[in-house]
């Protein structure tokens, strides 16, 4: 277990991020920008959990932290969702470009 | 190299792999599915790091919940064979070289920073009954408000999807009343 260092695990978690950077940049479907959020939040779970397994091996608040996040994020997707079947409902596309009323 | 490295590399394949798929996949259950397998490999990293309830966590919510989720609707709103738009290649390249600028600088802060090379030798307890009984505690160090917070929450967005989502109430009353005169 003491082979690969902690670094190792940030730079997966770095390199996680950023390729949810480039989908909520280049995506502009509203569900797959939802997915790309999904990636970034989880990319900060992986931090939590290294960061208290390594650093801090005899406190327990990283992986609260966790658990928080995900509750979170599961509320944030059921709300989304919701939203983008009402603008589906309205628009009859979930493209950002299609909704423009409110750019003006 | 022994076998607990050979897995962390077989695992971080997997989920960067799957992530990169999952954001330049052109057709959108594609995508669906390979942030399904991203998840999965970022619930068995989580297993790799000896966090099991993270892990159990990780699989239910994510892979069971929100997946799901996210493929229901991908069904309610559109063909999902339909291949998507490609974005602007000036987009994509522009994009891409963001991404690879934020890697390469945040990866040059990691390695440079002392830090994360002292690693703590004490042993690492997380097993349910402590993250349980540290979670529920009253005393200091627990985290029974953020707990109760976050219920609170849930059951918010909970009547919020339902009431976003629901219907507007006269047309279902013309609807109603259509399908009567139907009868």
């Amino acid at each position: 277990m003491q082979e690969i260092p902690l670094t190792q695990i940030l730079f997966v978690s770095t390199a996680l991020f950023f390729i949810g950077m480039y989908g909520l940049f280049t995506r502009r479907n509203l569900i797959t920008m939802l997915m790309s959020i999904e990636l970034m939040l989880n990319s900060v779970n992986i931090n939590f959990v290294a960061f208290n397994k390594y650093l801090f091996p005899d406190k327990l608040d990283g992986l609260f932290f966790t658990l928080f996040i995900i509750t979170i994020a599961a509320a944030e997707a059921a709300v989304a969702i919701a939203i983008i079947i009402n603008l589906y409902r309205s628009h009859n596309s979930i493209d950002v470009d299609d909704a423009t009323e409110m750019k003006y | 190299m022994n076998i607990a490295a050979i897995l962390f590399y077989a695992i971080s394949a997997l989920i960067l792999g799957g992530g990169i798929l999952a954001v330049t996949s052109v057709k959108i259950f594609r995508a669906a599915i390979w942030l399904l397998f991203s998840l999965v490999g970022i619930a068995a990293l989580y297993f790799w790091m000896q966090v099991e309830f993270i892990a159990a966590i990780q699989i239910v919510v994510y892979v069971g919940g929100i997946v799901v989720l996210i493929i229901f609707s991908i069904f309610l709103t559109q063909n999902s064979g339909k291949e998507m738009a490609k974005p602007a290649t000036g987009k994509i390249i522009f994009s891409a070289l963001a991404a690879l600028f934020g890697t390469a600088f945040v990866h040059n802060l990691i390695v440079h920073y002392e830090g994360f090379k002292y690693i703590s030798a004490k042993p690492f307890n997380s097993n349910v009954e402590a993250i349980g009984t540290q979670m529920l505690s009253t005393t200091s160090y627990g985290f029974i408000l953020p707990f109760e917070a976050v219920s609170m929450l849930l059951l918010a967005a909970m009547v919020g999807c339902i009431v976003i989502a629901m219907r507007p109430k006269n047309e279902m009353e013309t609807n109603t009343i259509k399908e009567t005169e139907n009868i």
